[in-house]
């Protein structure tokens, strides 16, 4: 008879492995992962040697959707990316679109969108930092900050009518302009988010625990985290000043007066300051939008592209047709491939769209920041326990969704 | 004096250092599209990653393309490189035939390479040479195609529980 295989991972061991170290799962679907991510994790003890992550447990075939889809009905794919910030995506998508066409936006335009895109970062930081603070045992935070994350949505509901995965605006600029009762909510929130987040701040960041729980806990450095495709928060953390909104202004970023927070360690608490100061740049950031906000159209003028509103339809012959030429797909795209990238909440979300004419992408690749920099997530974690490993997890801020498109 | 780059530079710079692997340069939106030889690729990224002037030192995005009408250039892998020194960013191709879907690994110059072939791998089967791990990322493990080559419809095509003439087709 044949002797039996003592086999974890594929990979056979022998018997002084399997007496030495232990195997957990940790995952698909454990709480304290915030999302479905597998880890088979080969520990001495506590200690971490190694991980085995798999994904693609939540893989919706986007990149072949977006081949068979129009490229207005290719927006609420990109809201499933990263449903933390979807506007953002929103937008770059809209964006990546008006670079291929080559359509001027009305400044107007640009301003609206990077309050939009701004709010939408305060989103996302705010669930990655508050969840961090719940990692490490303070629930309290978490509930508190997360009233102002409903205050954005409710915005977002304001301007597009939904409030998760969003839809936000169109090819060629928004649907509508923002009513006065969104312009007096954005101001609320300015005026106010700061007292709040001023509070979860010394309630967190001085806190002794939350300091041994997070300082030199998942560590990378600058060399390492290059190397390995890191972008964003994660890679300003381990002190490289890369941020895709001053390194390639979109949007008419140059505008506006804002720093780039650096850390210096690449820990969970340098992640952590850096998406907090963050967010205060981004108050900055709506703050001088709102007061600059230029006169003008809230939409450029792209007929071929941006639906006709119902009024033209009804009423005009020249809005019916337009209308009908977008729905049936008649408009002229011009054939070229473009890469368009934008600062996501976790980094540089890249657009890769290569036309060839037709009413579809005939490839559309999302670079997606996520599924690049969890592959760094083995190498963060070895040596580390068992418990750092979650927080160390929540720091990367990896969203389920931008991990497997 | 600090040299001024743009896309001329890049342009001379490659072609003078690799005068027979660069088989087409085109400049689509302000970004460059070279296309190389397959077989010269991880030559010329370690070439532009470490030269002195260009210093390309981030992959950007690495994915695959399929063409199925262009006969012996059916499958394509497209690097996207980003110099963190100069904002240059350019965009390099490497064509193949389908019959012979094999690409060096990048996995040696920068780390991010891995999961970015197996995604390569694992929607358009291109195989890399020399890849620690070379296995499906997205799909489930025992898939048995390649589901963003062009032939393949949008729906499952093994399934045999929706007719067409239930939905309108």
């Amino acid at each position: 008879m044949a002797k039996q295989e003592n086999i974890v991972n594929g990979v056979v061991q022998t018997e002084e492995e399997l007496k030495q170290y232990n195997y957990l799962n940790l995952g698909p679907t454990h709480p304290a992962t915030h999302g479905i991510f597998q880890n088979i994790l080969k520990l001495d003890g506590e200690i971490i040697v190694d991980a085995q992550p798999t994904i693609g447990y939540i893989h919706r075939a986007f990149e072949k959707l977006a081949e068979h889809r129009p490229y207005y009905q290719v927006t609420p794919i990109t809201d499933r990316l990263n449903y933390c910030s979807s506007p953002i995506n929103n937008i770059g998508w809209h964006m990546t679109v008006e670079k291929l066409i080559k359509a001027e936006m009305p400044k107007r335009v640009d301003y609206m969108r990077v309050i939009i895109m701004e709010l939408a970062r305060i989103a996302d930081h705010i669930i990655c930092n508050s969840v961090i603070a719940v990692d490490t045992g303070a629930l309290t935070g978490f509930l508190y900050v997360f009233q102002w994350r409903e205050k954005i949505y409710e915005i977002y509901e304001l301007i597009c009518g939904t409030r998760l995965t969003t839809n936000i605006g169109r090819i060629g600029g928004f649907e509508r302009d923002f009513s006065d009762d969104v312009w007096r909510r954005i101001e609320e929130f300015v005026n106010e988010f700061p007292k709040a987040l001023k509070e979860f701040e010394s309630m967190v960041m001085r806190n002794r625990i939350f300091m041994d729980r997070t300082i030199k806990v998942g560590p990378i450095t600058a060399e390492k985290a290059l190397n390995y495709g890191f972008t964003g928060p994660n890679l300003r953390a381990a002190g490289v000043d890369y941020d895709v909104r001053v390194m390639n202004p979109y949007c008419s970023y140059q505008d506006f007066d804002f720093i780039i927070p650096i850390g210096s360690n690449g820990d969970t608490y340098d992640r952590f300051c850096v998406r907090e100061e963050e967010m205060w740049q981004s108050l900055h950031i709506i703050k001088q939008a709102m007061q600059k906000m230029p006169a003008g159209d809230y939409k450029a003028d792209v007929p071929e592209f941006y639906l006709p509103p119902k009024e033209d339809v009804y009423n005009s012959m020249e809005g019916l047709i337009w209308h009908f030429k977008i729905v049936m797909g008649e408009v002229h795209v011009p054939k070229g491939q473009v890469y368009h990238s934008v600062e996501g909440g976790n980094g540089e979300l890249g657009f890769y769209l290569v036309s060839d004419g037709g009413r579809q992408p005939y490839r559309l690749h999302f670079r997606r920041p996520c599924f690049i920099y969890y592959q760094a997530y083995p190498e963060m974690i070895k040596g580390a326990m068992l418990s750092d490993a979650i927080i160390t997890m929540s720091s990367m801020n990896v969203i389920a969704g931008e991990l497997d498109a | 004096m600090e040299q001024q780059i743009n896309n001329h530079l890049i342009e001379s710079l490659l072609r003078e250092q690799f005068a027979d692997a660069v088989i087409q340069v085109e400049e689509s939106y302000g970004m460059l599209d070279i296309t190389v030889q397959r077989d010269k690729i991880i030559e010329i990224l370690q070439w532009l990653r470490d030269h002195s002037v260009l210093q390309f030192n981030f992959l950007t995005s690495m994915n695959g393309m399929h063409f199925p009408e262009v006969k012996n250039k059916e499958l394509s892998m497209v690097y996207h490189l980003h110099s963190f020194f100069t904002n240059a960013r350019i965009r390099l191709h490497v064509f193949f035939p389908i019959s012979d879907p094999h690409v060096p690994t990048a996995t040696g110059l920068w780390n991010t390479a891995n999961w970015m072939e197996r995604e390569a791998f694992d929607f358009f089967g291109i195989r890399f040479t020399g890849h620690p791990d070379l296995r499906r990322i997205l799909n489930v493990e025992d898939m048995l195609y390649h589901p963003l080559l062009k032939q393949y419809p949008l729906e499952d095509g093994t399934r045999t529980d929706k007719e067409d003439k239930y939905f309108g087709r």
